[in-house]
């Protein structure tokens, strides 16, 4: 299989211009004959369903929550980067591409990258006309503030709500067309399977959570919008219901995977407290711009109270190892630097995993109540889970799973290798390389949404016959629906004795212990191992309680985590095969002598495509490779010191 | 610590439901509330029975999934705190809890603690947006905000949408959350086209939905998780006001 990225020729900056000015459209009158299934209502989903209804086209979106306003987007804190240059201060959309290139490690597609720095700038008129609360000078001019990657201010923001504000605005853009009759909504409706007919993706197969019917969906195009896989982790930053089910079905049905290995840890999130914990929680790397991360220097300070350390005794760590960019390096980066200072010893609380942000002087030089303005609610948040007041106390943090920076592979047009199916925002890999700069997520989910699928997707659609969606009673569908009714059967029949808890705890141990910040060909063989070992045991020893006839959250996890179980071990596969350092994926093997990452363009320039085989007790893949071919960047040593 | 969990059982929608008695020891006081729930789930699926079904995402306080009444009270004795960001160390070793599902009519309860709110949704489908389709809009900076305006909005676009507001009300009414919205779009320049079609819309779908008519006791913004201000609500009344004037004039001039 050659993988064809059908990135336009020309130069760089013309390349969207004038691929949008060559595809195939659709004609108005012909728009409403087709059917677009949009799975997902985050920020990707929601703006690709809202604009894709506005168009003209019919559409049907499902999410699993109980409304699409409250999809994983939401929780996003810091803010959103546009190249929009309103602080003068040199930014430009070739600058906002070259750092998000340049801050993926050089493993992203250039053709891409660029685009979604052009579009950034619409994104952001676009939501503020929607009524986005974004914040603002006295003048009544849009503020921004500065973020980690970048030496220019360019993220709006929205307090510490931007993902929230952003998605209610896609919301209200969807509710809109719902109300219209144009958009038909399934809440609490989950995706099992893919449907493919004649090679082609036509439809989903679904289970309605509360009743428990399973139900079919037939269409044009299928669009997955459904997040990140970073729950593989267990313990994240994700929505607990974040779950890979519809990207997983849908590779298993053939669509190829992109660089699963690639998962971001963000490096200030509250640590982990105990045993019971469910999820960790992030605290923005916007408190970056003002907070001084630093551990003790000796050892034996790191049980005083980090108000007894004196100043010469503090290691500001960032500041010490990348003077230009300091506290605000990469998040990778910023990462490792963590962990290493306490596998040093140097770590701080109870655990000895964390490490202090510090406000005492920016408080000193802002004052509390401008401090209290940028971050009041982030303060708050720190304060009711930790019960510690952080205008007094130094935060106390530590890195976590965050973000998936792989997912499903896409070409230009963000298809995947099964026609018609599509896949926009985390569930794509194609933007942010090795590794995500902040505020990119929420620009790389509205562009792919509003911007880019609204396009493309007429490119595809145009080729399809109109009115030609295939009956439900076409026997793709009864396949797709006996597989899918077939998996939760058999999850229900076990019978074992533990609960799905046990063995996503376990996973997400094997993940983080042996496929997480730091990973060696050791670990990663090993994880190999276990991985398979915990499946069998699921398989043989999971209780999901009840039946399917209602809702039944337990076996809602279980057949999430029984996709995790098999993902799992395909991260581990490609962070084994991929024998470099980049990003977020730091092999031990393959680094400087002063533990920066080391890079192998001569052999790893490109991007990992597998190609699922089956299941036989460890998992067959097919690795196919995508060249990264860049015409106008030269790929060099990603240096921040 | 130890806690007796007094809970909320109904099967389904149909069923009628009852309180269940659940004994939990060994916590630790800085478990989530949602922790200790998960805790008593996997005794349960231990035990062979059905673990209780409580909705729940994010577990950071901002999807507005989380919707438990503790003891009486919405989201729980904490202040401006969803269910979720409730810890154990609120309560006092050997207490008994009582953990309810909403209690409101448009919300009906679906299983255990789980209720239907898509109510919410239908009244934003009914005007809670600004008309604007992709690729309309000017540039961001076109249309100067004050910042005083910008940060209102902001006060009000901070609902959650959990329904808290309604649970607490006696009787059952949607004010507090139908107010912010319609403020946070009223209060905007680019919402002014559409403000008094909005704001009859929104109102209207809120009562047929069925949620009841505003007394003024405020619980509402007692029990919100984001510290809404009802002041929005005498906002929407003076905007429902206007907006009845104008189109019964407007009407009248047909």
């Amino acid at each position: 299989m050659t993988l064809e990225s059908n990135a336009p020729a020309g130069p760089l900056a013309e390349k969207w211009r004038k691929h949008k000015a060559s595809i195939r459209l659709v004609s108005p009158a012909n728009k409403r004959k087709y059917h677009i299934i949009v799975v997902g209502s985050g920020l990707a989903g929601a703006s690709a369903a809202a604009s894709f209804a506005e168009l003209g086209y019919k559409v049907s979106c499902f999410c699993f929550q109980d409304s699409p306003r409250r999809a994983h987007s939401i929780a996003a804190q810091g803010g959103i980067n546009a190249a929009k240059n309103y602080q003068n201060d040199g930014d430009s959309i070739y600058r906002l591409f070259y750092d998000t290139i340049k801050g993926g490690d050089f493993r992203a597609r250039e053709a891409n990258v660029y685009r979604l720095a052009e579009v950034s700038v619409n994104i952001i008129d676009q939501c503020a006309a929607q009524g986005v609360p974004f914040a603002r000078e006295y003048g009544g001019m849009l503020a921004n503030r500065s973020f980690g990657g970048a030496q220019v201010s360019r993220t709006f923001y929205a307090r510490g709500q931007t993902g929230q504000q952003l998605l209610l605005g896609a919301y209200s853009a969807l509710c809109r067309q719902i109300g219209l009759g144009t958009v038909k909504m399934f809440p609490r409706t989950e995706m099992l399977e893919l449907v493919i007919i004649d090679g082609k993706a036509r439809g989903i197969v679904a289970r309605n959570l509360i009743s428990g019917e399973i139900t079919r969906h037939s269409g044009d195009a299928v669009v997955l919008a459904t997040g990140g896989y970073g729950n593989v982790y267990n313990l994240s930053t994700y929505a607990r219901g974040s779950n890979a089910t519809a990207i997983w079905r849908a590779h298993r049905r053939g669509a190829l995977f992109g660089n699963p290995c690639f998962t971001q840890i963000h490096p200030t999130c509250i640590p982990v407290s105990g045993e019971y914990q469910s999820k960790l929680t992030l605290m923005s790397e916007s408190l970056r711009n003002d907070g001084r991360c630093w551990v003790p220097k000796n050892p034996a300070d790191t049980k005083k109270h980090p108000n007894d350390i004196p100043e010469a005794d503090r290691d500001y760590y960032l500041e010490r190892m990348y003077p230009s960019y300091g506290n605000l390096a990469p998040r990778d980066i910023a990462s490792r630097a963590a962990k290493r200072v306490c596998d040093e010893g140097r770590g701080i609380g109870p655990s000895g995993l964390g490490v202090y942000l510090d406000f005492a002087d920016a408080i000193k030089r802002l004052g509390k109540k401008v401090v209290q303005e940028r971050y009041g609610n982030l303060f708050d948040i720190y304060h009711e889970i930790t019960n510690e007041n952080a205008y007094e106390v130094p935060m106390r943090i530590y890195p976590a799973v965050h973000y998936t920076m792989g997912g499903l592979w896409v070409d230009y047009n963000l298809m995947t290798t099964i026609p018609g199916l599509f896949a926009a925002g985390e569930a794509n890999f194609s933007d942010h390389g090795a590794n995500r700069l902040g505020a990119s997520a929420l620009m790389q989910g509205l562009a792919d949404g509003y911007f880019v699928l609204p396009y493309t997707i007429g490119h595809y659609l145009a080729t399809v016959p109109p009115n030609s969606a295939p009956p439900t009673d076409h026997p793709a569908f009864a396949d797709a629906e006996r597989d899918a009714t077939d998996r939760l059967r058999k999850l229900l029949s076990i019978n074992g004795k533990e609960p799905v808890s046990t063995f996503h705890k376990r996973l997400g141990k094997v993940m983080w212990d042996l496929c997480g910040m730091a990973r060696t060909k050791e670990s990663l063989t090993q994880a190999l191992q276990e991985i398979p070992k915990i499946r069998a045991e699921f398989w043989s020893n999971l209780h999901v309680p009840g039946d399917g006839d209602g809702l039944n959250q337990a076996l809602e996890r279980a057949n999430r985590v029984s996709d995790f179980l098999e993902l799992g071990e395909l991260m581990c596969l490609d962070a084994l095969t991929r024998e470099e350092s980049c990003g977020g994926h730091f092999r031990e093997e393959h680094q400087h002598p002063d533990g920066e990452a080391k890079r192998d363009d001569q052999n790893f320039a490109f991007v990992s495509a597998w190609q699922f085989q089956g299941l036989n007790g460890t998992g067959q893949w097919q690795l196919h490779k995508e060249p990264l071919v860049y015409e106008e960047v030269k790929m060099t040593t990603r240096s921040y010191k | 610590m130890k806690l007796t969990l007094r809970i909320w059982r109904q099967k389904n929608k149909n069923s009628p439901g009852h309180f269940e008695e659940y004994q939990l020891d060994g916590l630790n006081p800085n478990m989530s509330f949602l922790e200790m729930l998960d805790v008593l789930n996997d005794k349960l699926t231990r035990e062979g029975k059905m673990p209780v079904a409580f909705d729940h995402d994010c577990r950071e306080g901002i999807c507005g999934s989380c919707s438990l009444v503790i003891n009486g009270e919405p989201h729980g004795p904490e202040y401006r705190v969803a269910s979720c960001q409730t810890y154990l160390r609120s309560f006092k070793d050997g207490d008994t809890v009582v953990v309810e599902p909403y209690r409101a009519r448009p919300f009906p309860v679906l299983c255990d603690l789980v209720t239907d709110r898509s109510a919410f949704d239908r009244i934003i489908q009914a005007g809670g947006f600004i008309s604007v389709s992709t690729g309309n809009a000017p540039d961001a900076n076109a249309i100067p905000v004050p910042k005083k305006i910008a940060d209102l909005a902001m006060d009000a676009a901070a609902c959650i949408g959990c329904g808290a507001c309604v649970a607490a009300c006696k009787n059952s009414s949607a004010m507090l959350f139908v107010a912010a919205k319609v403020s946070h779009l009223n209060l905007l320049p680019q919402g002014q086209a559409e403000k008094d079609r909005r704001t009859l819309a929104m109102v209207a779908q809120m009562d047929k939905e069925g949620f009841g008519a505003c007394s003024n006791t405020y619980s509402c913004e007692a029990v919100c998780p984001k510290g809404i201000s009802a002041e929005f609500i005498a906002r929407m009344n003076r905007d429902y006001l206007a907006a009845s004037v104008r189109s019964a004039v407007t009407s009248a001039a047909d």
